[in-house]
């Protein structure tokens, strides 16, 4: 094994470096995922009950092994199914030597956990669970829901494994980029989930962003070479280091443009430049390098009039190309009306009415073109229909604010 | 995405009798059939919520000005069809889902078990994580 790169303070954080190992280790003997993934939780909880009395002990991993087989014998002899007993106890004996290697390790296990065949709402809690090593409680809390439901759907989304019959392996060399690409998206969903505010009751949540860097730099870890990886890494540290700037004392929205760019942590910006620059420098160009490469020429802007909107204009045009998204669209239409002036903006808006006419952010995007242009009668009228539509408390306060300032008295 | 399912004590689209007219079956049969629904909706992982709340008789509607005694004014209600009866808080991976398990909802069994075909109100809760372009 190589030193861990991915470390979090404490016995909790040596717990939950230790678990994708202990798991994948009692996976490759007893080859049931589901099972093994319920007893490693076990012997987790019974590592963070007893280590603090008994002290760590010296090999913590094969303690964890210990703890997790046991479980796992226990079980079978509750199910009192013989077959099993007997299959199980061959399959210790058989003991394939251990080969340690962590990075590997990690690796199959987050491309069992981001399975295509699962939802990113099931793949989600059981990478958090299986690769993370929370426990339920915690993923609940973090996601607001009931911990038996969350419960559920973690044992639904294994039982989901079990069906496909997924080899505990690293996928075909012909699978993989198709399987890569469902990982990063798992990652990239679980990201945005925890980027919202950071203030009132969800001060208590499990910090969603934070799994989401840890989870990605394991990946990064077992594949430094990729570039999209590396992209996506680089994407969530420069959007990362810019939380701080984005709500304001109550917890209000503060756009980009209103930023105090002074509150930025600069640590993640140099981090995120630094991995950004090495990922583009290998000339396979991916759509996390390109929005990472867009956060890398925000971030870099000492004040928003100085950003470099020509270059955020050509990376949005190369991103439509490259994905056809219509949000992408819409963000390009935002930098042309940078470069070339909001009339310019708003008639590329026009013909995204069609796909995006329920999203709030077109409304929003025209709203904020229209101020700029002096029409505050239209804009404040979109403002309200960007407010009717937006799907985030924070964004909807933001928008009804916008729209009362927009359609309020003129002086 | 989370939405709630909401239903209220106005009239069914089936006609039928209200439910203190049901045989004390068919009210079991339908009361039997919402906690399965809650069940099945807690295995499938995606129940936050089910409840439902006491009648309009003893609804109260209170009204103040920040400053004086508030208003308090005591049911029945003339309006009492358009008060919510019950919901349940769903978190699904689309809103097809919740539509789904709406129309299940709806057509809760009544008298003889025909489905009563109740309206239920879908409406998305503000909870989508924000855009992070900004």
């Amino acid at each position: 094994m190589t030193t861990p790169v991915v470390t979090t303070e404490g016995l909790e954080g040596r717990l939950r470096d230790l678990a994708p190992l202990a798991l994948a280790a009692v996976v490759r003997r007893h080859g049931n995922f589901a099972d093994a993934e319920d007893a490693v939780q076990e012997a987790l909880v019974a590592a963070a009950t007893s280590w603090p009395e008994t002290g760590e002990p010296d090999n913590p991993l094969g303690w964890l092994l210990a703890v997790a087989g046991r479980r796992l014998t226990d079980q079978h002899r509750r199910d009192d199914a013989r077959r099993r007993r007997e299959q199980l106890a061959a399959s210790w004996s058989l003991g394939r030597p251990d080969q340690l290697s962590g990075r590997d390790d990690t690796l199959i296990l987050v491309f069992m956990c981001c399975h295509p065949d699962l939802t990113p709402g099931a793949a989600i809690p059981l990478t958090l669970r299986a690769v993370g090593g929370l426990t339920t409680r915690e993923i609940a809390a973090a996601f607001l829901v009931p911990e038996p439901t969350m419960a559920q759907r973690i044992s639904r989304a294994k039982a989901r494994i079990k069906q496909s019959d997924v080899p505990f392996a690293l996928p075909s060399p012909e699978e993989r980029p198709a399987r890569l690409r469902s990982v990063l998206h798992v990652l990239y969903l679980l990201f945005n989930e925890g980027y919202a505010s950071n203030t009132g009751p969800e001060l208590a949540r499990t910090d969603l962003s934070g799994e989401a860097i840890r989870l990605t730099r394991m990946v990064r870890h077992a594949l430094p070479h990729d570039p999209e990886v590396a992209g996506l890494l680089a994407l969530m540290l420069l959007t990362e280091a810019r939380r701080p700037a984005r709500t304001g004392p109550d917890g209000e929205l503060v756009p980009l443009a209103e930023q105090d760019r002074r509150l930025w942590d600069r640590a993640l910006i140099t981090e995120g430049l630094s991995i950004a620059a090495e990922a583009l420098r290998r000339g396979q160009v991916g759509e996390y390098q390109v929005q990472a490469a867009i956060a890398a020429l925000h971030d870099e802007a000492p004040a928003h009039a100085e950003t470099n909107w020509s270059e955020i204009l050509a990376l949005y045009t190369l991103l439509e190309q490259m994905t056809g998204n219509p949000m992408v669209a819409l963000n390009r239409a935002v930098a042309v009306a940078m470069v070339h002036g909001p009339g310019a903006g708003l008639e590329l808006l026009d013909g995204l009415a069609g796909e995006l006419s329920d999203h709030h952010r077109l409304h929003a995007v025209r709203a904020h073109l229209l101020e700029e242009l002096g029409d505050h009668d239209a804009a404040a009228t979109e403002f309200r229909a960007a407010a009717d539509r937006a799907t985030n408390p924070r964004e909807r306060d933001y928008l009804t604010t916008k729209a009362a300032a927009a359609g309020g008295p003129r002086r | 995405m989370r939405f709630m399912l909401l239903q209220n004590y106005g009239e069914v689209e089936s006609g039928c009798a209200p439910m203190t007219e049901w045989t004390p079956e068919e009210v079991a049969a339908h009361i039997a059939f919402q906690q399965a629904l809650n069940e099945e909706l807690l295995q499938s992982g995606e129940l936050v919520d089910a409840q439902g709340l006491a009648g309009p008789d003893v609804a109260k509607f209170v009204v103040s000005d920040g400053v004086g005694a508030p208003v308090v004014t005591d049911g029945p209600f003339p309006e009492s069809k358009e008060l919510l009866a019950g919901y349940r808080l769903v978190d699904v991976d689309s809103p097809e889902r919740a539509i789904a398990i709406a129309a299940k909802a709806s057509a809760a069994p009544g008298p003889a078990g025909e489905p009563i075909r109740q309206p239920i109100e879908v409406r998305e809760v503000l909870a989508a994580p924000p855009d992070p372009q900004g």
